[in-house]
């Protein structure tokens, strides 16, 4: 098995802990082992958008610093692809990078304000663990499905940090497939939704705005339902709070509205993979299991 | 015909502030709509985000009292279909830093009911803190 750098993020190691046990279950499926980043830190969860604010950069970039420390201790096999399942931890790494990497006054500036750290190089490809499943080839990932999802219908949901902006998303932004890919390695059917890469409303989770959350959670659930699909899968941590947990509130909002399961793609890999139990299927707040027993992926 | 607005000196000086704030030129925007059409959020906004652009265009601060400057949640999808590369996710933080950089926070933390805290994930609360406080 192959070594590579992973950075978890918080949300993996503990509101999560479902997402992080799966994923790494996931990646030794897809023969790979994920040796995570010594003493790695928050990335900020969003990206510092303004042009003169460099403070917010320095948490990215010191995780980078971190890569190749790993790699110069031979904690990883001169792997410089720097693999992150959370969307929006990827998001922000990887813009913090391509940043320094079109700037390198900026990074010398960065470099210098961490005086106790080694000069990072740019030389780390932050990486999202869909983009190394496509490049291992979807074929050789079938072929490590030993309980095929047939027929079960799932409704791929991006949000917006997997797509956007153009550069550092993964897949067309108006039109990805990546997932839709994925799906259909599992054995699983694709199921199209119009609001595939609809916000869900984000941070506004925090606060009054609750409401305007559980009304893109219908409209996004709805949507799935209307199209067939009997579950979403998502590989964001607030999305998928937003669109599970939030359910809550949808359903007060809307008493018709229909919940759905809305789990981690590495959930279903595991599943797929043969290694349910390390799925986490009981950290999600609308269960799945019903549904997984219905279709007889799971006994019981 | 070539219409032209004028802008008075103060109100340039917003303009130019914002557009060195979020590296953005904000006077190539053509007011074609396309960011309010695809806005996720302007059905709940008080000004749509074409509306943004244009009152930083002709130097309107008014603009910092809007909700909708807020309530952008850099989902960027007006950034990926603007036709003049605009990114009106940089403009709108650009906006929020004005205030916050005043230590004027958008929400108060502490309003927030303790257990609801304790049931939020960190990436909500992390971003969310980032976003709406200084």
């Amino acid at each position: 098995m192959k070594k590579f750098p992973y950075y978890p993020g918080c949300t993996l190691k503990q509101a999560a802990t479902h997402f992080g046990e799966s994923a790494i279950a996931s990646a030794k499926a897809a023969d790979i082992e994920l040796v995570e980043i010594p003493r790695w830190n928050c990335c900020g969860a969003v990206s510092s958008l303004t042009s003169d604010d460099l403070m917010h950069h320095v948490a990215p970039i010191r995780n980078l610093v971190r890569v190749q420390e790993m790699n110069q201790e031979g904690l990883v096999d001169n792997e410089y692809d720097l693999i992150v399942f959370c969307s929006m931890c990827f998001n922000v790494l990887k813009r913090s990078n391509e940043r320094v990497r079109e700037d390198p006054e900026m990074l010398k500036t960065i470099n210098q304000f961490m005086d106790t750290e080694q000069d990072y190089e740019a030389k780390v490809n932050v990486v999202h663990f869909l983009e190394t499943l496509k490049e291992i080839g979807w074929n050789k990932i079938e072929r490590q499905v030993k309980k095929p999802l047939k027929g079960l219908k799932i409704s791929a949901y991006y949000g917006c940090t997997l797509l956007r902006p153009r550069g550092i998303g993964i897949d067309d932004p108006e039109a990805p497939t990546i997932m839709d890919d994925f799906i259909r390695a599992m054995g699983a059917e694709p199921v199209s939704n119009p609001y595939k890469s609809l916000c869900c409303g984000s941070y506004h989770t925090v606060g009054d705005n609750k409401e305007l959350v559980a009304d893109r959670t219908y409209k996004i659930v709805n949507a799935a339902r209307e199209n067939g699909a009997e579950m979403i899968i998502t590989s964001c941590p607030l999305c998928a709070y937003n669109l599970d947990n939030r359910q809550k509130e949808t359903k007060e909002k809307y008493p018709e509205f229909k919940q759905m399961p809305v789990i981690y793609f590495t959930q279903i890999m595991a599943l797929a993979t043969g290694m349910e139990d390390r799925a986490g299927f009981n950290g999600n707040y609308i269960d799945s299991r019903p549904l997984l027993r219905e279709h007889g992926f799971l006994e019981g | 015909m070539t219409a032209v607005i004028k802008v008075k000196k103060k109100n340039r000086e917003f303009l130019l502030k914002t557009e060195e704030m979020s590296g953005e030129h904000i006077t190539m925007c053509e007011q074609c709509g396309i960011c309010t059409t695809s806005c996720p959020m302007t059905e709940d906004m008080d000004i749509s985000p074409a509306s943004i652009i244009h009152l930083v265009q002709i130097g309107d601060e008014g603009v910092l009292d809007s909700t909708a400057i807020w309530l952008c949640a850099s989902c960027y999808t007006c950034t990926v279909r603007c036709p003049r590369g605009i990114d009106l996710s940089a403009i709108t933080e650009a906006l929020r830093q004005q205030t916050l950089r005043k230590s004027i926070d958008y929400i108060d933390i502490n309003s927030i009911d303790r257990k609801e805290l304790e049931e939020l994930p960190a990436i909500a609360l992390v971003s969310a803190l980032r976003k709406y406080t200084s």
